[in-house]
């Protein structure tokens, strides 16, 4: 059993259901408890869809384990087919349903559809949202994709390929794909098919018609990509063009499998960002540290545009997707730095407490962790909420989806004079230390110091929750009375020295967004040359020791 | 799909037409109770033994209050503890072992049942005595179920108090009648009931459940109590078993309602009619005051309640009587016959009551009545909305003070604001 406070992933059954309900002419059959259907409104009220999701479900009760699940099952299927007439169907498990097994393929195919019906077997006890959404995806391709056409007449037409990955509940799926089909058009090449997002069943049977396959977000396509490399041979790009840099790579490589030539698309300034990141107002951003997670995509796409393209100092990167932590880990390396693989929020929580942290990237629940530490915070991945299915244009690829990123990352940061100020000037009633930026609103103050109130164990609980487990490294031993790193106040939560009352006011001097830093680094070395207290001098040493 | 047809359909005595119905249900689990009830009792922790969809239902379900540090959590099973490598015994004392260090805040923790932990047949009733045993005198421990095999959103709720009541202290012998209110209310909505009992001269009046776990009220023989939420059948019964009394009324939404529920106290506790009309008489002023402006928006509105909370045979009383709606189809997931005599007598001739759902029959039903306001869950709502139909989402009405004379206007006004939205908005 996991303690679980939050999780990153839905259960694999969700991922199947934003594969269906991403498509048109395709139907889940869902052997699941009364109460299940919550998931509907995953779609209905946070992607905000018009439409119930093509999924029935079969909702049985207690009463109703007694008597004949089954047979349940089967006239749900039947009574599915009669009202909705799809034109293929869906049929796996839940979790409680996998418990009884009833066998949904076997049931489904008893009754003898004239439709195609793909079992879905998804271990709800081992696998996630996401490799759901890969092996429904994946099922049904391979089910339903027809033989590859002959590359006849390739010399008098455009090259075409497929964009293969954007579903339901997806984070920015719908802009993503404007961008890309955008680039695609500009470069000369058509677009066969998008999938699964507005593909239907017999769409599917068309993948082979394509020249190459554009795997968008590899989480949910790259099997299936995999797949078609090796039966029909259609190469694959996989480079996933968030940030500039990425999209200029993704372009040539796209251009280069159609003998395209990429230079019109690129030449001039595609994108704002490269600009607005020079531009001398952003000079403060420099080395600003920042703590990303999220899928791995996002992840590691963030990762290297926070470096090069926005020059921050990456001080963490994780994800919770297991399946790609190898990448995760590479490209944490490159940062100096060791990657945080987990699907435990409380882990995440002491990592980004661990880092001192300026700046979170995150998903959702990143924004809780970055609320309670008064942290500013962006959203890169999901799972997200409403609120990141905006109704204005808002990719994250291509050139447009970096000047996005660039205003968003930005936006929770304190802006530069503002900053300048607080440095130099402290006692200031209205923009005093402790201050939120003034140009968010009075909503985005950090948290009050941990002082007595509730703050305080909260905050520790992570760090103590965190200490146990062999792959974590909490960075201060656990001490239950540790303030928050982005605060200064309260006692020490070093082990062996304690600051003195004078070192303790001088550290608050120090803007709060470093002051975390400044602490660590301050009790750090204090803690390397045992030194008992704390001292003015010893803040000031450990300063020139570690520059910044 | 659990069966195609309605199983019956029959007129009671009251002259409404009572319509069973199985098959899809578009409702909620009893987990969902959760999002509510931890915020009630304040230093109870709410642990949910399931599966990764549970987690996801209440991270889903707490929606908008997320952000705040909530007191709930999952034990997620795993491979392991279902292919019986780990002892689930041992495992879910360990994960309980965490938590309790990790908020030792917690006077009270509810080990909650799920689909997967009762079809498994993991007995959360004897491991919530093994821990309480081991965690004594710190933390008290208590299971229920919150499945949806068993549970339908707010029967989560019932169940909870249900395993509360064997906690509750016995009362004094020779104690005075007391008045126990059960059920969840807003702390607003309490604090004014308590009030208007008092000036009527009733007391002690205790409520169920307590804002803190170790002040659970006292119940025995001389304990009448009052149901404030229609949804509490098993609680209702082992307040029973214990000796206590159940007072019938109707259930305290709207000015008459509130009065139908106050004067059944004022009855058992032999209120002369002056006080009570002396008492009762500020409330029904404002609430007749504050009603008011909604009934010209609502009179003769056509309504269709789908199932959701047990809550929609009292509203749809409201709606008829107070604010003068037509009632399309009364949908309830399940009906306490006992408890709602009061309220269907209420309930103009005719109406047809569905106990039950199959969702896509209903959803046609629905569809071809065309009615002018859709009280549904949020998996429906927009669906229906895009078809041209006005909704109310109703989950609004269990996370909302709305019962008492000085919330009839608030109440009156949920319906009526999508509504007022659809004729302001031009685009």
């Amino acid at each position: 059993m996991q303690l679980t406070v939050w999780t990153y992933e839905g259960p694999p059954h969700i991922g199947a259901m934003r594969v269906a309900t991403a498509m048109r002419g395709l139907h889940y059959v869902l052997h699941a408890p009364q109460g299940d259907t919550y998931a509907d409104l995953l779609f209905t009220m946070i992607e905000r869809r018009d439409a119930r999701p093509p999924v029935t479900y079969t909702t049985f009760q207690a009463r109703d384990l007694g008597s004949d699940t089954a047979e349940i099952f089967k006239n749900a299927v039947a009574a599915a087919y009669e009202r909705f007439r799809p034109e293929a169907m869906i049929v796996g498990a839940s979790c409680t349903a996998e418990l009884i097994q009833d066998d949904p393929g076997g049931l489904a195919k008893a009754l003898a559809l004239p439709i195609p019906v793909i079992p879905l077997d998804l271990p709800a006890y081992q696998k996630k949202e996401n490799w759901g959404a890969s092996e429904t995806f994946y099922r049904l391709v391979r089910t339903l994709c027809g033989p590859r056409a002959e590359a006849v007449g390739k010399a008098g037409r455009r090259p075409s390929c497929n964009i293969l990955g954007p579903t339901a509940l997806g984070f920015r799926h719908r802009d993503d794909l404007v961008e890309i089909r955008k680039l695609l058009d500009a470069l000369g090449i058509d677009v066969n098919l998008v999938a699964p997002l507005g593909a239907s069943p017999a769409d599917l049977g068309r993948l082979g018609e394509a020249d190459f396959n554009v795997v968008l977000y590899p989480e949910i396509a790259r099997a299936t990509g995999q797949h078609l490399q090796k039966t029909f041979g259609q190469p694959m790009v996989e480079t996933v063009p968030i940030g500039v840099a990425a999209t200029i790579r993704f372009v040539e490589e796209v251009a280069a499998i159609a003998g395209v030539d990429p230079a019109p698309v690129l030449s001039g300034a595609p994108s704002r960002l490269p600009w607005y990141s020079r531009s001398v107002d952003s000079t403060y951003l420099t080395g600003k540290r920042v703590f990303i997670f999220g899928d791995a995509t996002h992840a590691l796409a963030a990762a290297r545009v926070a470096a090069t393209e926005l020059g921050f100092k990456v001080v963490g990167l994780g994800s919770y997707a297991r399946e790609f932590a190898r990448e995760i880990r590479a490209e944490a390396a490159l940062h100096g730095i060791e990657a945080t693989i987990t699907d435990d929020y409380l882990d995440v929580e002491a990592a980004i407490q661990a880092s001192a942290a300026e700046l979170v990237l995150g998903t959702q629940m990143e924004r809780h962790i970055a609320k309670r530490l008064g942290l500013p915070c962006a959203v890169i991945s999901a799972p997200i909420h409403v609120q990141d299915f905006p109704a204005r244009h808002s990719p994250q690829m291509g050139f447009e989806g970096a000047n996005v990123l660039f205003d968003t990352w930005v936006h929770p940061l304190m802006m530069g004079l503002e900053e300048h100020l607080l440095g130099m000037f402290r006692e200031d009633s209205e923009f005093h230390a402790d201050a939120s930026p003034s140009h968010l609103g009075p909503g985005h103050h950090p948290v009050p110091p941990p002082s007595a109130g509730e703050g305080g164990p909260r905050v520790s609980e992570g760090r103590e929750r965190g200490a146990p487990g062999p792959e974590r490294s909490p960075p201060h031993p656990p001490a239950p009375q540790a303030p928050s790193p982005a605060e200064g106040g309260g006692s020490s939560g070093a082990a062996n020295s304690t600051w003195a009352p004078d070192a303790e006011k001088e550290l608050k001097k120090i803007p709060f967004f470093v002051r975390g830093k400044a602490r660590a680094n301050t009790e750090r070395f204090a803690r390397e040359r045992a030194l008992p207290l704390i001292t003015v001098e010893t803040l000031y040493d450990a300063k020139a020791h570690f520059g910044r | 799909m659990n069966a195609h047809a309605p199983l019956t359909a029959f007129e009671n005595e009251r002259g409404l037409e009572i319509r069973q119905e199985r098959g899809q249900r578009a409702v909620f689990c009893g987990l969902t109770g959760i999002v509510w009830l931890h915020r009630k009792i304040q230093d109870a922790f709410f642990l949910v033994v399931g599966s990764r969809t549970c987690a996801h239902l209440i991270q889903s379900a707490a929606g908008v209050m997320i952000f705040a540090e909530p007191r709930f959590a999952t034990a997620i099973m795993d491979e392991r503890d279902l292919a019986g490598l780990a002892d689930m015994n041992d495992e879910l004392d360990a994960v309980v072992g965490r938590l309790v260090a990790r908020r030792p805040e917690i006077k009270l923790l509810f080990l909650v049942g799920s689909c997967p932990s009762e079809v498994i047949k993991l007995d959360l009733s004897r491991a919530a005595q093994r821990l309480s045993r081991s965690l004594a005198p710190d933390v008290r421990v208590l299971s229920y179920s919150g499945s949806g095999i068993e549970t339908t959103f707010t029967q989560g709720e019932d169940a909870c108090l249900a395993s509360l009541v064997p906690e509750m202290p016995a009362e004094a012998e020779q104690a005075e009648p007391a008045l126990l209110v059960v059920g969840a209310l807003a702390d607003v909505v309490e604090d004014q009931f308590a009030r208007i009992f008092s000036e009527m001269g009733i007391g002690p009046v205790r409520f169920l459940p307590a804002r803190r776990a170790g002040a659970m009220p006292p119940v025995g023989p001389n304990t009448r109590y009052l149901l404030a939420q229609p949804f509490l059948t098993d609680t209702a019964r082992v307040l029973d078993e214990r000796g206590a009394t159940r007072l019938a009324a109707p259930f305290p939404l709207g000015a008459e309602g509130t009065t139908g529920w106050l004067k059944a106290a004022a009855d058992a506790f032999g209120v002369e009619a002056g006080r009570f009309a002396a008492a009762t008489a500020p409330g029904l002023r404002r609430a007749d005051q504050a009603l008011a402006p909604y009934r010209a928006m609502l009179t003769q509105r056509r309504i269709f309640f789908f199932p959701d909370s047990q809550l929609e045979i009292p509203l749809a009383r409201f709606l008829s009587r107070e604010m003068g709606a037509e009632l399309v189809e009364v949908g309830t997931p399940y009906l306490h016959r006992g408890h709602l005599d009061r309220e269907m007598a209420l309930l103009p001739r005719g109406t047809r009551i569905v106990e039950g759902q199959s969702l896509d029959a209903q959803m046609d039903r629905c569809r071809q009545a065309r009615p002018d306001l859709t009280v549904c869950g949020l998996g429906l709502a927009n669906p229906l909305e895009a078809e041209g139909l006005a909704t109310k989402w109703s989950i609004e009405l269990l996370f909302t003070p709305i019962q008492g004379y000085d919330q009839a206007g608030d109440l009156a006004e949920l319906f009526a604001r999508p509504l007022v939205r659809r004729t302001r908005l031009e685009v």
